[in-house]
This record gives C-alpha cells, sequence and structure tokens, in this order.
C-alpha cells in the first residue's frame, strides 16, 4: 500500500426518490507517474491509482480507468441519480494491488 | 482580478464607500461562517488605511476552493494530521492525545500567536508543537516546515478559523515587534527590495502573471496551488526572499520569529482562514 493514502467521500444523507445527487470523491495518492528519475539517475517506478469505480446498491455509477497523467490526489466530482435508499460504494485500485474502499449510505428523505 | 476592478471604481468614484461597490460576490462565507476579508487597517499601520486578506486578491476558481472544505485541498493534509494527533512516539509512550484531550481545546490559540511566553521569549506554534514532542514525547524535532508540521499546525489553526486576530503587540512584545517592523521595511538583496515595497506599495498590482496581496499571514499554513501542499510562514518569508534574490534568514530563527509578530499585527482585525487556498 502507497504511503498516506486517505479516501474522502462526500454523499448527501438524504435524497428525494429519483433526486440527481452531486457526489465528490478525492484520494490522496502520489501518483508517482513513473517516468521521473532519482537524484542517483533511476527511474522511479509508476505508482499510481489504475482505476476508480462507484456503485450504488451493486449498479455501476461510474467506472474510470486512470492513467499516468493524472495528477496527484485525483479528486472525481459527478452525478448520480439516487432510485431508492441504499448504499454508494467507493473503490480505488492501486498499481500495487491494493484497494481502498469507502461507502455511504443515503436515506430517502 | 476582481480587486483590479474595484480598484478602478474606487479611483473614478471617490465618494461611494468601498463595501458598497464590493458586492456579495467578495463575501467569504466557509462552510456557512461568514470571514471578515476586509478591515480598517490597525492604529499601528502608518501606510495603509483598509486591510485585505489574501482571499480578495485571487481568482474566483481558487476563491471557491476555499468555501467549502471538502473542495479545499488542505483538508487531506488535516486528515492525516488528525491521525498523528492520536498516533503514539517517542520515549514516553504518548501521542498529542495523552495531554490535549482533543484538537478542540486549541480553540483561539492560532488568533493570538505569535505572542511572549513566561520566561519573556518570543514564541510561535511550530515551537510549542517540537516543546512537546521533545520533552513530553520524548520523540525527535520535526523539521519546521516539513508535512507533518505544516498538518499539525494546519488542525491546531483550524480550530480557531473565523475568530478575529488579536496580537499583543506592546508590553514585553515591543521590542520583537520592532525588530519585526524594522525587517519589514529593510530593504535586502539583489533586487533591494522590502516586504513593503511589494505587500504594502504595490498590492492588487501585478507580479508577472498574479496579483500581489498585502501579504496577510491570517490563513496559514496555507494550501498553495503550486506546490499541492500545505505552506508554512515562515516557509513562505523564505520563498519571498529567495525571489527578491536575498538569502533567505532560518526557518524558526529570530529574525522570521520577529518579522511573523509584526506581519501578523498587520492582520489584526481580519478573521483567521487556516487552512486556506492560494495560488
Amino acid at each position: 500500500m502507497a504511503k498516506g493514502v486517505k479516501a474522502r467521500v462526500k454523499v448527501p444523507k438524504t435524497a428525494d426518490v429519483g433526486e440527481i445527487v452531486t457526489l465528490k470523491t478525492l484520494i490522496s495518492h502520489k501518483m508517482e507517474s513513473g517516468l521521473r528519475k532519482d537524484s542517483d539517475g533511476n527511474k522511479i517506478p509508476q505508482s499510481i491509482i489504475n482505476r476508480f469505480t462507484c456503485a450504488f446498491n451493486g449498479n455501476t455509477v461510474i467506472d474510470v480507468k486512470m492513467a499516468a497523467a493524472i495528477s496527484t490526489n485525483p479528486y472525481f466530482a459527478f452525478d448520480a441519480v439516487v432510485p431508492e435508499a441504499g448504499e454508494f460504494h467507493f473503490t480505488w485500485y492501486d498499481d500495487d494491488g491494493s484497494i481502498y474502499e469507502e461507502k455511504k449510505s443515503v436515506k430517502i428523505a | 482580478m476582481k480587486f483590479k476592478k474595484l480598484i478602478t471604481v474606487v479611483v473614478g468614484a471617490l465618494a461611494i464607500p468601498f463595501a458598497a461597490i464590493a458586492g456579495e460576490d467578495s463575501q467569504l462565507t466557509v462552510e456557512g461562517q461568514l470571514m471578515v476579508t476586509s478591515v480598517a487597517a490597525p492604529a499601528h499601520m502608518e501606510n495603509v488605511d483598509e486591510i485585505f486578506s489574501g482571499w480578495v486578491f485571487r481568482k474566483d476558481e481558487t476563491q471557491a476552493l476555499q468555501m467549502d472544505d471538502f473542495d479545499n485541498p488542505a483538508f487531506i493534509f488535516i486528515d492525516k494530521a488528525i491521525d498523528t494527533f492520536s498516533k503514539v512516539e517517542g520515549t514516553a509512550g504518548k501521542a498529542c492525545v495523552s495531554c490535549h484531550e482533543s484538537p478542540e481545546v486549541f480553540k483561539g490559540l492560532r488568533a493570538s500567536m505569535p505572542r511572549i511566553n513566561s520566561s519573556g521569549e518570543l514564541e510561535t506554534i511550530p515551537e510549542l508543537v517540537n516543546g512537546c514532542r521533545t520533552e513530553r514525547m520524548g520523540a525527535e524535532k520535526w523539521k519546521w516546515s516539513g508535512g507533518d508540521m505544516a498538518g499539525i499546525i494546519g488542525l491546531i489553526g483550524l480550530q480557531s478559523r473565523g475568530m478575529t486576530v488579536n496580537v499583543a503587540i506592546d508590553g514585553a512584545a515591543s521590542s520583537a515587534w520592532d525588530k519585526g517592523k524594522d525587517l519589514y521595511y529593510t530593504r535586502v538583496g539583489q533586487l533591494n527590495m522590502s516586504c513593503a515595497n511589494c505587500h504594502e506599495d504595490n498590492y492588487g498590482n501585478m507580479i508577472r502573471a498574479d496579483h500581489l496581496s498585502m501579504g496577510q499571514i491570517n490563513g496559514f499554513p496555507t494550501y498553495r496551488l503550486k506546490n499541492a501542499k500545505l505552506n508554512t510562514i515562515h516557509g513562505r518569508f523564505k520563498g519571498c526572499m529567495k525571489n527578491i534574490r536575498a538569502t533567505p534568514y532560518k526557518e524558526g530563527g529570530d529574525e522570521f520569529k520577529a518579522l511573523e509578530l509584526y506581519v501578523a499585527s498587520r492582520s489584526n482585525g481580519l478573521t483567521i482562514e487556516t487552512p486556506s487556498v492560494r495560488n
């Protein structure tokens, strides 16, 4: 697991049926591109988050493939329809195989 | 950009008070809390009538980042600092939380720092933190502007957000304050500039692609878009001095501490915005 990874997610606690809500996610990650060299001239191996997904009650909301040019601490904001009460499940996949997860439930107002 | 426009308008219509023109869009509210971004200058400032928070000088996009704690990237580091706060380190087997119940106990501290301590010396928050680490925790000192330090002083400063800056400059503090004032107005470096040349004589004007602010430190530690991390007050002083081709003073040294006191006193009346977002 890369050092100092911390996921932050902002999801409204309640929503109306069929309401479109804005979700914001941010994960702290250094997103080492693999193109830089250290002070001895050796390549620093790539270490990024390569995929981010969000699902609501098992249905995919968004699935993002990320590449080396994505900046440090990737931030995603997107809209989702809330058809029923349930849980948003956010997952980040690291190059080194680690998976970071975050869950937030939404109630119907 | 907005600021420049305002200045032009004020010059064009001298009779209209500034606040009336500023309008709603120049109000900074963070998580519903209204911040004071412009106020009459403290009495000791001879050349300036009104002081402005650095937030006023930034672009709309940058300004918006600071208005929501989720959008504010500084909170990544604050979150990390919350973890650090309860992390046991050092020979005494203690964490911050062993003595200080929660970060909230530091409410108000940031607004009155730097201050003169009981032994008559000027002290700053990083020194308090390192004092705790070496004396009570038996841990190693943190670097003045390192990531751990910037995070924890950000967390401490956050507790005072919205409070009015009120730094004491009289009594025991007056000699350090005088020294800081001298430094502020002393020209140094190859470009032969003082702090005042930019931040007093030319605030609101462009310096290359950027607006010069008044150099207020009420939002520090601040997240800068240019280096994507929290920046400390002394780190910023150092950057300024490098820009004018001067040899920077030492971070945590007497010069910067005195300068910090003087610059902090120039923002007396503004609110603490820690952690702010700047470019």
